[in-house]
């Protein structure tokens, strides 16, 4: 008895995505499109290029990083957060430099 | 009740079947309500292996020995703690335990990510494969090892071996099986981004956590382990290369060689290929040491079973090794790195030297442990690999890696030039050589391997300290606001690094103190008759005579030792030995009991062996002394290990902000 009871909660708990949803308009598994997804690995890009600078700056603070060593590696990093900024902004704001690449200019 | 017992066994299986094959074909075919259907599968897999667990847990409460797997590994007189333990004493229900914590992890994992878009894809692939692993599991449950074999019920147990009769085999099999099983998750979803090829960063972003708190339990679970076999199996040490032990460990290097090149995947894009082999790797050794504890392959103090699971678990390494290492091939052009080393001194290049160096501890002991089957199989003959073959590996790979322990903290990411290296190394240098000069002058030359491993962790304590303190200021300078408040801001900020760092403290104490008691103790053996003394260092051990006593199923017979140091007192110590009977046989199964002294202040234990007790007045003892130093700091070492590991695995707001911010970004482009 407690088995079938048991064994009818696992046929339950299975089929539940198509007892509670019976019709779905879509049922692709993929809820994101390829402009979603691009968006995404932008912003992810970005969030990275930006976390790379903040780094740079704390470890040159900190004494890891020479001088000579953040001069040399700064610009270049820089210059690939506001790429990455640039990239996701661009539908929006495609020619002038956006409040956020000053951020990371100017930081 | 066994009949239900295996039915929520056969269930199970079936669930994790429909797993695999509805799970398989929702991926492919990018069915979301199918998808769904599959993950629900495991999570009722849990449900029906947590039935059939709690059945087994049950009979052994009620001391069921109709059940043959309960009378085989239990007994009446045994205390209700160890009828618990004795759930997982044996081959049936530790394969149980692996299903339970199994289909447990891939019920938390498919919820965890129900709602998160990123990686629906990546985890639509990971249930197939996590439905495969739990089928391997319930199969061989069924139709192989099952627990639910029945008998006429016998009057009595045979009882569980006596030393498994010890607090730490409560918690050491399941830290250490909580590790094994935790890493199928990362292999699973590294597995999952493969068939989905979604091969970015997801995947690692998506497991870090499950992988870190795999890892913690399997370092945690081996410490457990080491002190177990420190305080009960009574032979003086802590590790012995037994295959059991190595078995935990091997898993355990590759996941830390894993951790820390993760690193570089997400902040440099490089060595996707080396992680996909790594995570195949330390899931492979998990497999591998659950194949070495229960097959019964090699003989160890560990293999208290033997059984036909060698055939199933060889089978299943072999497919689950070539399978995902074939699919690695076959997806090798989306593994392509997006950056190059800009320079061998740089934080990436010191892990990548770190990692070479974890590997090649890892495979020289897999070697060591497979030598013994190897040979059998060449020559017809096993021949063992002996603890002078594993030391000389550990001080080949384990002193470089020490170093650059204290390295690679200090390095910073992409390059640094020469000189600055220099200037950020020139305190923690400074206060290593001054800690070895100052240790030759205590004494510590004796042994030149010791003294060159405590110059080295001074460096790394140096260095640890120097992240720290450069860290605050710098933090403090930022924010301004109290010192305390700009240490914890600076943790908070990044606790993957500074967790870590406590997790390096914890491994250089670990180093301390294997080298102390190791490289610097004391051994010395004798036989004395009642009121006969011996000295031992600055300790004296004087012999009162010997006592018996019943205490609970066991009898115990123990040596009365005084013991001095430097003329004062420190007490008495009682080794000896627990006769524990065996039911239906006129015999007893006799278990070595230690008595240890510990001075925590100096971290030094006094360990004596009762080898050989005479009952009877005025009859000898054969006494073994051990004096270990520092050995203290190896069980200070888990606490602190656990402490870092805490930090690490510590939510971080900030990151899962950020996350947010990421995909809130997304509804004004869509507009």
């Amino acid at each position: 008895m407690l088995g079938a009871i048991f064994a009818l909660a696992c046929v339950l708990v299975v089929a539940w995505p198509f007892l509670r949803d019976p019709g779905p308009t879509d049922d692709r598994l993929l809820e994101l499109g390829s402009p979603e997804r691009r968006r995404l690995e932008l912003a992810a890009a970005r969030d990275r290029a930006l976390a790379d600078v903040r780094e740079l700056e704390f470890d040159h603070r900190t004494g890891k990083v020479s001088d000579e060593d953040y001069r040399a590696q700064i610009g270049p990093l820089r210059r690939r957060a506001a790429e990455a900024l640039r990239a996701l902004e661009s539908p929006r704001r495609p020619a002038r430099p956006t409040e956020s690449e000053n951020l990371v200019r100017f930081k | 009740m066994p009949e239900l017992g295996r039915a929520a066994l056969v269930v199970c299986l079936g669930l994790s079947l429909y797993a695999l094959i509805v799970g398989s074909l929702a991926a492919k075919l990018g069915r979301r309500r199918l998808a769904l259907s599959a993950a629900n599968a495991l999570l009722a897999a849990f449900g029906a292996a947590g039935i059939a667990s709690l059945l087994l847990f049950a009979a052994f409460v009620r001391d069921d020995f109709g059940f043959v797997y309960v009378a085989d590994h239990s007994s009446r007189a045994l205390p209700m703690a160890y009828k618990v333990s004795a759930f997982w004493g044996g081959q049936e229900g530790s394969l149980l335990l692996w299903l339970l914590m199994l289909t447990g992890f891939s019920a938390a994992v498919v919820w965890w990510n129900r709602r998160r878009s990123a990686t629906r894809e990546v985890v639509a692939w990971a249930v197939p494969v996590l439905g495969l692993v739990a089928v391997f599991f319930s199969l061989v449950l069924v139709a192989v090892a099952s627990p639910f074999v029945m008998q006429a019920a016998p009057a009595d147990g045979a009882g569980l071996n006596p030393s498994l009769q010890n607090p730490y085999m409560l918690a050491h099999p399941l830290f250490l099986y909580v590790g094994y099983v935790g890493l199928t998750v990362p292999f699973a979803f590294a597995m999952g981004a493969l068939l989905s090829r979604r091969t970015d960063e997801g995947w690692v972003v998506a497991t870090r956590r499950w992988t870190l708190a795999a890892w913690a339990s399997l370092g945690f679970g081996q410490l457990l382990g080491a002190h177990w076999a420190y305080v009960e199996v009574g032979w003086g040490g802590y590790y012995a290369w037994d295959p059991v032990e190595n078995a935990a460990l091997m898993p355990w290097l590759a996941a830390t060689a894993y951790l820390h090149s993760v690193m570089v995947q997400e902040k440099r894009g490089m060595l996707r290929v080396w992680n996909m082999l790594l995570v195949i790797l330390a899931f492979s050794l998990s497999l591998f040491g659950t194949f070495l504890t229960r097959s019964g392959i090699l003989s160890s103090i560990h293999s208290f079973t033997e059984g036909p699971l060698g055939g199933w678990f060889i089978g299943f390494i072999v497919l689950v090794t070539l399978g995902s290492l074939g699919l690695v091939l076959y997806r090798l052009p989306l593994l392509r790195a997006r950056t190059r080393l800009e320079s061998a001194l740089s934080r990436e290049a010191a892990f990548l030297y770190n990692n070479l160096l974890l590997v090649a501890l890892c495979l020289t002991i897999l070697w060591g442990v497979l030598w013994p089957i190897l040979s059998e199989l060449v020559r017809g003959e096993a021949s063992a690999v002996r603890g002078p073959y594993y030391n000389f590996f550990l001080r080949t790979f384990g002193l470089p890696l020490l170093v650059l322990m204290g390295i690679g903290p200090l390095i910073a990411w992409r390059r640094s030039s020469l000189r600055s290296l220099l200037q950020t190394f020139l305190w923690p240098a400074t206060v290593a050589l001054a800690a070895g000069i100052a240790l030759l002058v205590l004494g510590a030359g004796s042994s030149r391997l010791g003294l060159v491993a405590y110059t080295f962790a001074a460096f790394v304590l140096a260095s640890i300290g120097l992240e720290f303190v450069a860290g605050t200021r710098a933090r403090h300078a930022l924010s301004g606001g109290s010192w305390p408040g700009a240490l914890s801001s600076l943790i908070g900020r990044n606790r993957r690094r500074y967790g870590g760092y406590v997790v390096h403290a914890a491994v250089v104490l670990l180093a301390i103190g294997v080298a102390g008691s190791s490289l610097y103790d004391t051994t010395r053996e004798a036989t004395l008759r009642p009121g006969e003394s011996l000295a031992v260092g600055q300790y004296r051990l004087l012999y009162r005579g010997s006592t018996e006593r019943q205490n609970g199923n066991a009898t115990e017979l123990r040596a009365v030792v005084d013991v001095e140091r430097d003329g004062e007192s420190l007490g008495r110590l009682q080794p000896g030995k627990n006769a524990y009977p065996i039911p239906g046989r006129a015999d007893t199964e006799v278990s070595t009991e230690a008595a240890i002294r510990s001075d925590w202040l100096t971290g030094e234990d006094l360990f004596l062996i009762a080898e050989r007790i005479g009952a009877g007045p005025g009859d000898a003892v054969e006494l073994k002394v051990l004096v270990n130093p520092l050995v203290n700091l190896i069980w200070l070492a888990g606490f602190v290990f656990v402490a870092g590991s805490l930090v690490t695995l510590w939510p971080d707001a900030r990151a899962r902000r950020r996350l947010a911010a990421r995909y809130g970004e997304l509804a004004p482009a869509e507009a």
